[in-house]
């Protein structure tokens, strides 16, 4: 049973699916940044940003924080679409179909069914040929990557350990999703068969990424990048744009940098002056995360100058701290949730 | 025989590759073009799809958008959908800054979101049948000036334009396997090669 949804018209004919990854195509070389509100989606996109994911927490608050971490609200998703002229993306839990109708029906971009929040259904992903919508979705491997693909997703991203700061496991799914690519290419048509039993992926998707040696959908990266020198790594090792999640507007602590500017009601309650509505409650906050997000951007243009990178690095004032990958218990880990 | 043009496809952000796929087909050279010193070398350029906003960004360092304004003041450029974008006169929803060479007014995002975005087959001026135009996000072309001569509608609206050795499309035809409106800008930079 396919789920229907208001307008969404299963792409029988491929033109859904060519349209979907048609989006993805005019996404690539850019920086999709997470952002939690009106004043960080107006960074993103005046730093170069080629979207924004518009969500309640970034991953690093979710792993600080803990709890059930769920789609963002409505309401916050249509503040932020009614800023952003560039596509604006949103989460939904895996296997939560009810979440990605409703992100549908707010006409979001892209659909994420993201590991970063709690899964919604510990066997099944979303049926994602039902909607409309694009969708993103994560994967640590070749297999993984290719049944996200059968289920629809129209564009693949490293998972990486999310809300970390730490690149190591986007380096190792990218090189492993490359190099399981790499071995296709050469097998003979009579070793396509146990491929695909071994990835645990459809035959007919394994035979098209054996002959043309890369995903039918664009393959980006995400997953604890957080410095301009990450963003070209990531770009080098074949990445064709970058996520990048709490590396841009959190500082110590899992605490966001204070970018809003004073509002009129701060005036009114004489928090601020009149002449100060609108300016930076907190310069210095402010200009660090403006800072990094012009910085990720700059380096993942010029991904292979490393003088380019380099001076992107120099601009960039502070940094997140970061918790290294390896110091999570087996049970915290992102990555690991998705099937 | 003259040496056979330089085509570059401006790859600051977006749909660059396949450009250059496409070009690769009907046998042109292309080179991708990230840095303003790279264009003094080109006889034509293509400016793909993306996000016009990466793209004004980008343009902001080393005095890109300078060299850039002063090439498709003199090349052949072929423009789709952020690339017509660019080369408007006047850009609105919101206005932002573009080269004002094409004589036509733009709006962007014009058509609603993603979940609008459409593949439409219509009759146009080039021969060969029913073109594909891949819709995504589009812009629309709200004004058009006397100089411009108009290759394919939708609803009434321009979607392909050509302004003397300046092409524009508010679609994708580097996203389907119809080559001919990549033929038409290459016939368009041979016609002004030769004619120098």
């Amino acid at each position: 049973m396919a789920l229907n949804n208001g307008n969404s018209t299963p792409d029988s004919n491929g033109a859904g699916l060519r349209l979907k990854t048609g989006l993805a195509e005019m996404l690539k070389g850019g920086v999709i940044m997470d952002v939690m509100n009106v004043a960080q989606a107006r960074i993103a996109e005046e730093a170069g940003a080629v979207a924004v994911m518009a969500l309640e927490r970034v991953p690093a608050m979710i792993r600080a924080e803990g709890g059930v971490a769920r789609m963002a609200s409505p309401k916050l998703i249509k503040e932020i679409m009614a800023i952003a002229t560039i596509p604006v993306m949103a989460k939904a839990r895996i296997g939560h179909f009810a979440e990605a109708q409703i992100l549908q029906s707010l006409g979001v971009d892209f659909i994420d069914e993201s590991e970063v929040l709690t899964p919604a259904d510990e066997t099944y992903h979303i049926d994602k040929h039902a909607f409309t919508t694009p969708f993103v979705c994560g994967a640590r491997n070749l297999g993984e990557a290719l049944r996200r693909i059968a289920e629809g997703a129209a564009m693949i991203r490293t998972k990486g350990e999310p809300g970390t700061g730490d690149v190591v496991h986007a380096v190792q799914h990218m090189r492993q999703i490359t190099r399981e690519i790499k071995a296709l290419t050469v097998l003979g048509d009579e070793e396509l068969y146990n491929a695909a039993k071994v990835h645990g992926a459809p035959y007919e998707l394994i035979r098209m990424v054996a002959k043309a040696g890369k995903l039918p959908v664009p393959n980006f990266s995400a997953g604890g990048i957080a410095t301009p020198a990450d963003a070209s790594l990531m770009m080098q090792l074949g990445a064709e744009s970058i996520f990048v999640g709490s590396g841009i507007f959190m500082k110590e602590g899992a605490i966001p940098l204070d970018v809003e500017p004073w509002s009129k009601g701060d005036a009114e309650v004489g928090l601020c002056t009149t002449k100060d509505v609108g300016q930076p409650r907190n310069p210095a906050d402010r200009a660090e995360a403006v800072s990094r997000a012009r910085a990720i951007v700059l380096a993942t243009l010029h991904f292979d100058d490393p003088k380019i990178v380099s001076e992107a690095s120099e601009a960039v004032i502070g940094s997140m701290k970061g918790l290294a990958a390896a110091a999570i218990e087996e049970k915290d880990l992102m990555q690991t949730r998705g099937w | 025989m003259s040496h056979s043009p330089a085509i570059g496809v401006l790859a600051l952000q977006g749909a660059f590759e396949i450009h250059a796929k496409r070009l690769a087909e009907l046998g042109a050279t292309t080179t991708l073009v990230r840095k303003p010193g790279q264009l003094g070398a080109l006889d034509a350029l293509v400016i793909p799809g993306g996000e016009s906003t990466t793209f004004l960004k980008h343009l902001e360092h080393a005095g890109f958008y300078d060299a850039l304004d002063a090439f498709v003041h003199a090349k052949p450029v072929f423009g789709t959908c952020a690339g017509c974008i660019l080369l408007a006169k006047e850009v609105t929803n919101p206005p932002q800054r573009s080269f004002g060479v094409l004589d036509i007014d733009v709006e962007r995002n014009a058509y609603g979101r993603q979940n609008d975005s459409a593949i439409l087959t219509s009759e146009t001026s080039l021969p060969g049948g029913p073109l594909e135009m891949v819709f995504i996000r589009a812009p629309r072309i709200t004004r058009v000036g006397p100089s411009v001569e108009i290759l394919a509608t939708r609803d009434g609206n321009p979607t392909l334009i050509r302004q003397g050795r300046l092409l524009a499309a508010t679609f994708h035809p580097e996203l389907t396997e119809d080559t001919r409106v990549h033929q038409l800008f290459l016939n368009i930079v041979r016609e002004v090669s030769s004619s120098l």
